[in-house]
């Protein structure tokens, strides 16, 4: 990952597991989380969305065209660690719910936390998706996972 | 044959009779005997329900994936319109102005209706509060929560939003709303028992019929119910999957 430009703006290549890479502008500016929603979406086996609630499209900043179809990584923010989602893929792909808090990244570049809970979708035995639902994190939550984070980048 | 009908507790005294009038509604329609009992206790209502009492369930979202996933219920239809949605408040004079003002220790008042509660939680971690660092007394009707808070014998209550927007508007002055879900998704759903899933498809079609009819349309205004849309088999796995969510 290479970073340049000033403190609040800069640009990041952001390097995903799948080999692909994009360069976003990430912005130093936290989007509060609307009170009293769930952000929701729905992804096929490979982590590809299928379904994005209002509260998903509002927060994200990209529009339901946007979101459908694109891999869930594309809110990844560089200052989450890859490691933070191994675990939550070796999870959900053993057929275990996962919890965590997770730093998401917006189209427009600023962020917000959530209270991350995944788990498999599963259909007469097999996993056929994932269903997300996210929820407002504490500060002191927040505050505990930017500083272990920051312990495995 | 009789067919055996329940519905969750937590619908608002009000409509007590209008379950009635349904009752005698479906019994006309299906022509056939229908027996409706009714609760005042979650518990007592989901033992009986395990114990294969009931053919058809009115159930709140938590007890629908029960029903579905351990029972083998399937969902007929929902109430049009209808989300289930929780409100925290407090009482107007309060100093709390947010959740985040809420501290450990706090003196929680709610009923034992097991959705609302759950949500209410939800509602509390940004205040790092849960079951354990909060006290929570448990009353039989939001009635009694609301008195509660008016009376200061707790610092926050946990309200189906119908029913605290049911509440007299002298009750709900006396309050203030510290947050209220907006979930969209998560409702109840009336339900039908394995043994009866032949009937699925009549059973819809006078459902939806309701709302088209003048008398099907006063029994669901008795009920305070707009009408009712089908559910399929993957928009009730949906919700199911989002409850199990938020079930730690």
């Amino acid at each position: 990952m290479s970073e340049q430009g000033s403190a609040d703006v800069r640009e990041v290549v952001i390097e995903y597991f799948d080999g692909t890479s994009r360069t976003a502008t990430i912005i130093d500016r936290e989007v509060p989380y609307p009170e009293g929603k769930l952000i929701v979406s729905r992804t096929d086996t490979k982590g590809f969305i299928t379904h994005a609630n209002q509260a998903f499209v509002d927060m994200s900043g990209y529009s339901q065209e946007e979101l459908i179809g694109k891999n869930h990584y594309i809110l990844r923010h560089p200052d989450m660690p890859a490691v933070a989602f191994a675990g939550l893929w070796e999870t959900i792909e053993a057929g275990n719910k996962w919890h965590g808090y997770v730093k998401n990244l917006r189209k427009d570049g600023a962020y917000y936390w959530v209270k991350a809970t995944v788990i498999p979708n599963i259909r007469n035995g097999q996993v056929v998706g994932y269903t997300s639902v996210r929820r407002k994190p504490s500060r002191s939550k927040i505050a505990e996972s930017e500083a272990l984070y920051a312990t495995l980048k | 044959m009789t067919l055996n009908l329940t519905v969750s507790p937590d619908f608002a005294p009000d409509h007590i009779s209008g379950w009635f009038i349904f009752n005698t509604w479906l019994q006309r329609q299906l022509e056939t005997r229908v027996h409706l009992e009714l609760y005042d206790c979650f518990d007592k209502q989901r033992a009986d329900i395990k114990a294969g009492k009931y053919d058809l369930v009115y159930a709140n979202p938590f007890d629908a994936s029960m029903l579905v996933r351990e029972l083998g219920f399937k969902a007929l239809v929902r109430p049009l319109s209808k989300p289930d949605e929780t409100i925290i408040a407090t009482h107007a004079e309060s100093s709390l102005t947010c959740v985040e003002d809420l501290a450990e220790g706090a003196q929680l008042v709610a009923t034992d209706d097991p959705d609302v509660n759950r949500i209410g939680m939800i509602m509390l971690e940004p205040a790092d509060l849960d079951s354990a660092n909060t006290k929570l007394n448990t009353v039989d009707s939001y009635v009694i929560v609301a008195k509660h808070l008016l009376n200061n014998q707790a610092d926050a209550g946990f309200f189906l939003k119908d029913a605290y927007d049911e509440l007299s508007a002298l009750i709900r002055k006396q309050m203030k709303v510290l947050v209220s879900s907006e979930i969209s998704v998560v409702h109840h759903a009336l339900l039908v028992g394995p043994e009866m899933q032949q009937f699925i498809p009549q059973l819809q079609d006078k459902l939806i019929g309701m709302a088209e009819d003048e008398k099907g349309k006063s029994v669901l205004e008795s009920m305070n119910l707009l009408g009712w849309e089908i559910m399929t088999e993957e928009e009730t796995e949906f919700m199911i999957d989002l409850i199990d969510t938020l079930i730690d």
